[in-house]
């Protein structure tokens, strides 16, 4: 044990309210503690006890406390602190600790020499009265810290700074392999965790007894890594015979595919190839032209498990990945926007409902938010477009999506690293954060993930990735790099894998610089310690890349050079340590044939109820968490920054009306900017998952159509997150949405430019597994040619008149009304696709022209919700809207009028004087007039000549600020 | 000549390109350059009209919004800011420039006032748009009594003052506050979410008795066009031109002349 450290605690001054510590007690008091007093929350610091108390208190004084706002408790290494029962929460050993470095930065400003020593950041919570010392631990730990990363303990405890690892002084190991059976090499994999199969652990033992050795536990965990689901794509690249099946049991349809992707997502792009994608499936991101010099790089990423483990840790790494993508685009883009999509389980859900090793969904959505939030606000990067999906299936597995979008001009869409070019890394440190994260993202969650994974959550630093943006753009301007690329899942192994994969590479691993000491050479290999970038860089540019980095305060490494002899070799204090051709790594990984059976959807029709209460159903729509304002999330992200928001997520007088896709420009001085928006759609897909599929992609386009993109030039993006895909019932919806993404892709002309899936997201608790529902994140990118021309989504102008473009019909099957009603399963409306490309073009015409004062796309809750929307945002303006006017296909009744969810559906606003023009463009669609702007400040729905729903805007707002 | 602005880059700035773009707009030719330049060559400060510290999380906000990169102003650069105020030239700090400025001691400079910016009494991060009246101390820039609208993003923008000092009494009699927060109608409040960070006084700027030392916590380069307010200029958040307005305003004392 070491000696204990100095402690330097600093709260609020106790005249000042502590709303961190109101937080916290609410907290725990629901879970056990019953406190009456609010606890005081403090920041503390563990200096070595080597200082002395002058020392102490002269750090203490010049850099830790603000003392305006605060006061000072210093605890020396033998005293006991005095003030009541305190609760400390630190983090483990090994944990990065961003404040900590800056802290010891500062000091040397300050001229205060350290010695060399470190000190350590903590956080205390101190109780007010009298408490049980050991519930307080108990509940306090397990409620107010990360168990995954941190550890509580009690202030009137021991405290010492953690030791500094030593060296680890370890040489090349071989693996057993070539003479085990099958049985044995499944157990290899399972005991190194490298989430191999059988069958591949077999192409590895072919492999090596052709070249008659044993391999390495480095060349283990390399292939590993390259061939992990996450990495490779397996299920989706690879041949699938598919089967659908009838109630009867009878095969309907049947079909074969080599490689799933390729010819159904892929090919869609293959089939339109449209001049203005620049790169499509084979960089970081894809990329589409917003100018002829100036492209737009667009990725989104998927990080369940680990924010599954640490919402708030997983959910920063997330877009923090995700934003490396886009640093890793050809030269390099800059990233300009963020999206967030988060699925979760029910808010009402009873703890005893919860899987044991499972967060609530509410303390898992809170940490996902404050994750992306304090990642995205960091980096200066808006988080723009997103939603919250609540659903019973995300309990136990809940799923991040994080996407980025950055700009870059075209001359640095094309790179390659280049022989003789030095294999740069630069950024943060490697660390044993992250460890097995691109193999664990492939494997199902149980119950004990908790505890035996905690090394596969990464811990994010958003000012380093900050300094990295800053010197790569600097750089790549410069031309001092011939190519570039981040390191994600598999940290080097696959950056380097990847760069040199035509050409080889050698790295010599003991170069790396670590954390802290004691990291093995496999470890350092495939850590996936964040923001770190690999570029290849010719070694006449190495000293000047070398300044930047110095001016950013950026960490910059040569790892080894890039070769022309096609093999991967590392070495470890001067010994290879792995040595494989680069055709095996990426070319070697046997693709089993799968199986996909799915069932025939339900046909039937959705029985509406005769009668209802239009008001009361109209609230709890506006309450359902699909429809419920996200806006207290976006008020939580600096949406704002750069500049470039020019139509906003949330718009009007009272900042809460919701808007279709947000309008961003990457370049303030340029008229043009993207529209962005996300589809999602699981509900549907449970029932349908062509259905889903189909949806999901409709609404992503009506938000981006609806914020004034060129539907001519947008680009649609996959992520599917499903189930375990070895099972025939799995893959067989997910065969059905992947063939929905190519039609639905080559229909609209919305090439896919860039994906990702996350196949695995199953929960095993004891015999059980439990499957997420079939979910596919679509995410549309479209140009807008003029900022200045696009629309919001709420109402104007008084005594417009609104229309309705596109045909309603009776189809409920999994809309909002239907669940709150409780109808039974039907029939799920899916895009008459010829249509709603003439639809999509006429509005964008009419746009364009400027006869639509506003503009909002009909999407979950109906045209009711809409409606409402429409008013919540509108200044001291209404809306009055007759059911019977409704266009549609069949027979509508009041409340499928007003509630069923048809995809391609809109209600604009236009004047009367415009409606000639409007008529023109709209030749071909089904539209019609159904109501108009009105002066009172409230939303009046109509059928048979009688209101039968009449609410106050503020009414419809309060329903709707509901957190979702 | 134009008014030269010499801006600030450090680890963490990420307000700058708005920034940049706002000064140019309003007529200014803008230098970038990064702190670790700066620090080794101050005597660049000669060289401007305007000093600004845009936006950001300088360091991470870590040791408190402002903290670190202040340390750093007031030990570099200090001497060269307040020569650059002696012979007329402005210090601009927008957000966690303005922290920054707080934390360096620039701001308020009213003895006996201990001021420093704090935590939002809602404890969040707040991205909304805020309201301010503009106070006869910043007159030479905008119009006092004027409703200034810009987008408010942060999460220490929290004034308080130091123990036992309970109004703002002392800022208001120094001409130290710049701007308030207040509602649609101009009424000055303290409430969430008309200000977003429950300042004490509504305070949402400070500014020297010169009226040259100025920050703020809201984004007046994020209002530079109808395109940026809310409602599309519509009325409830202005009309698009304030922001440009009060660039023009901070600027409109180095125009006519090249050398401070």
């Amino acid at each position: 044990m070491n000696q204990n450290a100095w402690r330097v605690e600093l709260e609020l001054l106790p005249s000042r309210k502590d709303p961190l510590g109101g937080a916290a007690t609410a907290t725990i008091n629901g879970c056990g503690m019953h406190l009456n007093k609010d606890l005081r929350v403090g920041r503390g610091y563990l200096l070595p006890p080597q200082l002395d108390r002058q020392q102490v208190e002269e750090i203490a004084t010049r850099l830790l406390s603000d003392k305006v706002n605060e006061v000072t408790a210093i605890v020396a290494p033998d005293e006991k602190p005095q003030n009541g029962t305190s609760l400390l929460v630190r983090r483990m050993a090994g944990v990065s600790d961003p404040e900590a470095e800056t802290a010891m930065r500062a000091l040397e400003l300050l001229e205060i020499d350290l010695q060399g020593l470190r000190l350590e950041t903590y956080r205390s919570y101190r109780c007010q009265e009298e408490v049980d010392s050991n519930v307080f631990l108990e509940v306090g730990g397990a409620e107010l810290a990360n168990l995954t990363i941190e550890e509580a303990v009690l202030a009137d405890g021991d405290l010492a700074l953690h030791s500094i690892p030593t060296p680890l002084q370890s040489s090349r190991r071989e693996v057993e392999v070539r003479n085990l059976d099958l049985a044995q090499l499944e157990d290899v994999s399972r005991e190194m965790s490298l989430a191999l199969t059988g069958a591949e652990m077999q192409a590895v033992q072919d492999f090596f007894n052709d070249i008659e050795r044993e391999p390495t536990d480095a060349e283990l965990e390399t292939l590993a890594q390259t061939w992990s689901e996450h990495c490779k794509h397996k299920t989706l690249t690879g041949p699938v015979d598919f089967k659908m099946i009838d109630d009867a049991g009878d095969v309907v349809e049947e079909a074969h595919y080599d490689n799933l992707l390729k010819e159904t997502v892929f090919a869609a792009t293959e089939t339109l190839s449209p001049e203005w994608c620049w790169s499509v499936f084979k960089d970081n991101a894809g990329v589409i032209a917003m100018t002829d010099e100036i492209g737009i790089a667009v990725k989104v990423e998927t990080h369940n498990h680990p924010s599954a483990l640490d919402p708030y840790g997983g959910a920063g790494t997330g877009i923090g990945g995700c934003i490396r993508d886009i640093l890793g685009t050809g030269k390099g883009a800059r990233p300009f926007a963020s999206t967030d999509v988060f699925c979760v389980g029910p808010k009402d859900i009873a703890e005893s409902d919860i899987p044991p090793g499972t967060m609530h969904p509410d303390r898992v959505l809170d940490g996902v938010i404050a994750g992306v939030r304090d990642y995205g606000n960091r980096m200066g990067i808006p988080t723009i477009a997103g939603t919250v999906i609540r659903h019973p299936g995300y309990v136990a597995n809940p799923l991040v999506f994080a996407g980025s979008i950055g700009e870059i001009p075209r001359k640095y869409v094309d790179k390659a690293a280049v022989p003789g070019d030095l294999i740069v890394a630069f950024g943060g440190r490697t660390g044993r954060d992250g460890i097995h994260g691109a193999t664990f993202s492939s494997e199902a969650l149980h119950e004990d993930s908790e505890s035996v994974d905690s090394a596969a959550v990464q811990i994010g630093d958003p000012i380093t990735e900050k300094k990295v943006l800053d010197v790569l753009l600097e750089a790549r301007d410069a031309d001092l790099f011939n190519a570039v690329t981040d390191c994600g899942a598999g940290g080097f192994s696959s950056a380097v894998g990847e760069m040199g994969e035509d050409i080889g590479a050698e790295v010599d691993l003991d170069n790396a610089p670590l954390k802290y000491a004691g990291l093995d050479y496999w470890e350092i290999w495939i850590s996936e310690a964040q923001e770190r970038m690999i570029a290849s860089v010719a070694p006449k540019d190495l000293s000047q890349l070398q300044s930047m980095c110095d001016k950013h305060d950026v960490e910059l490494t040569v790892l080894g050079t890039f070769a022309d002899h096609e093999r991967l070799i590392l070495r470890w204090h001067g010994e290879v340590v792995a040595d494989m051709p680069m055709a095996f790594l990426h070319g070697g990984v046997p693709q089993p044939l799968n199986y996909a059976v799915a069932s025939c959807p339900p046909q039937n029709a959705t029985e509406w109820p005769a009668e209802f209460n239009c008001e009361e159903l109209l609230l709890d729509v506006l309450e359902h968490p699909s429809v419920a304002s996200k806006e207290y999330v976006v008020r939580q992200y600096d949406h704002e920054v750069q500049g470039g928001t020019v139509l906003k997520p949330y718009q009007g007088a009272n900042g809460n009306g919701a808007g279709d896709g947000t309008v961003v420009k990457p370049r303030l001085d340029l008229p043009q900017g993207v529209a962005v928006g996300c589809g999602i759609a699981p509900r549907m897909a449970e029932l349908d998952a062509y259905a889903g599929a189909a949806n999901a992609i409709d609404e992503a386009m009506r938000n981006v159509v609806a914020a004034g993109g060129n539907p001519h030039r947008t680009a649609i993006l996959d992520n599917f997150c499903w189930g375990d895909c070895r099972k025939p019932d799995r893959l067989g919806s997910l065969v059905l949405a992947a063939q929905a993404c190519h039609e639905m892709a080559i229909a609209y002309g919305t090439p896919f430019i860039s994906g990702k899936d996350s196949l695995n997201n199953e929960y095993r608790v004891g015999d059980e597994e439990v499957a997420i529902p079939p979910t596919l994140l679509c995410t549309a990118t479209a140009i807008v040619d003029d900022c200045a021309k696009t629309v919001g989504s709420h109402v104007v102008s008084a005594n417009n008149l609104l229309v309705q473009i596109g045909a309603s019909n009776a189809a409920g099957g999994a809309s909002v009304a239907s669940d709150l009603l409780g109808l039974t399963d039907s029939k799920v409306p899916r895009p008459d696709t010829e249509t709603a490309v003439v639809i999509f073009n006429a509005i964008h015409q009419a746009i364009g022209e400027g006869i639509i004062a506003s503009c909002h796309d009909l999407s979950e809750g109906g045209l009711a919700a809409a409606a409402a929307e429409m008013v919540i945002g509108a200044d001291g303006l209404g809306v009055e809207i007759d059911s019977d006017l409704v266009p549609s296909t069949g027979k509508l009744t009041c409340i499928s009028a007003l509630f069923s969810e048809a995809p391609t559906r809109f209600i604009a606003e236009v004047s009367a004087q415009d409606l000639p023009r409007l008529t023109e463009i709209m030749r071909g669609v089904l539209w019609a007039t159904i109501g108009q702007v009105t002066s009172s400040s409230q939303l009046e729905l109509k059928h048979n000549s009688a209101v039968v729903c009449s609410v106050p805007r503020s009414t419809l707002a309060t329903a709707n600020q509901v957190p979702a | 000549m134009k008014p030269r602005v010499l801006q600030l880059f450090a680890s963490g700035i990420n307000c700058d390109r708005e920034l940049r773009y706002a000064f140019e707009l309003a007529g200014a030719e803008v230098t970038e350059i990064h702190i670790r330049e700066l620090t080794k060559s101050p005597q660049l400060i000669r060289e401007c009209d305007v000093f600004a510290i845009p936006g950001g999380f300088t360091y991470g906000d870590d040791l408190g919004a402002g903290r670190v990169l202040g340390l750093e102003v007031e030990k570099f650069l200090s001497e060269e800011l307040h020569a650059l105020h002696d012979r007329g030239g402005s210090i601009f700090g927008v957000c966690n420039g303005f922290q920054v400025l707080v934390k360096a001691g620039l701001l308020p400079q009213v003895d006996g006032v201990d001021v420093s910016l704090t935590w939002n009494t809602s404890h969040r991060f707040e991205s909304r748009w805020s309201r301010m009246i503009v106070e006869e101390s910043i007159s030479h820039i905008l119009p006092a009594g004027s409703i200034f609208p810009a987008p408010s993003a942060h999460a220490e923008g929290q004034i308080v003052l130091g123990r036992g000092q309970t109004d703002v009494a002392a800022l208001e009699s120094a001409n130290a506050i710049a701007l308030r927060y207040c509602d649609r109608d101009g009424n000055i409040t303290s409430q969430w979410p008309d200000c977003p960070s429950g300042s004490i006084g509504a305070i949402a700027g400070l500014v020297s008795s010169s009226g040259r030392i100025i920050g703020l916590m809201p984004h007046p380069e994020r209002n530079l066009s109808v395109l940026h307010t809310p409602d599309r200029g519509n009325g409830a958040w202005g009309n698009g031109s304030e922001g440009l307005s009060f660039f023009k305003g901070l600027l409109a004392p180095y125009l006519a002349h090249s050398k401070v």
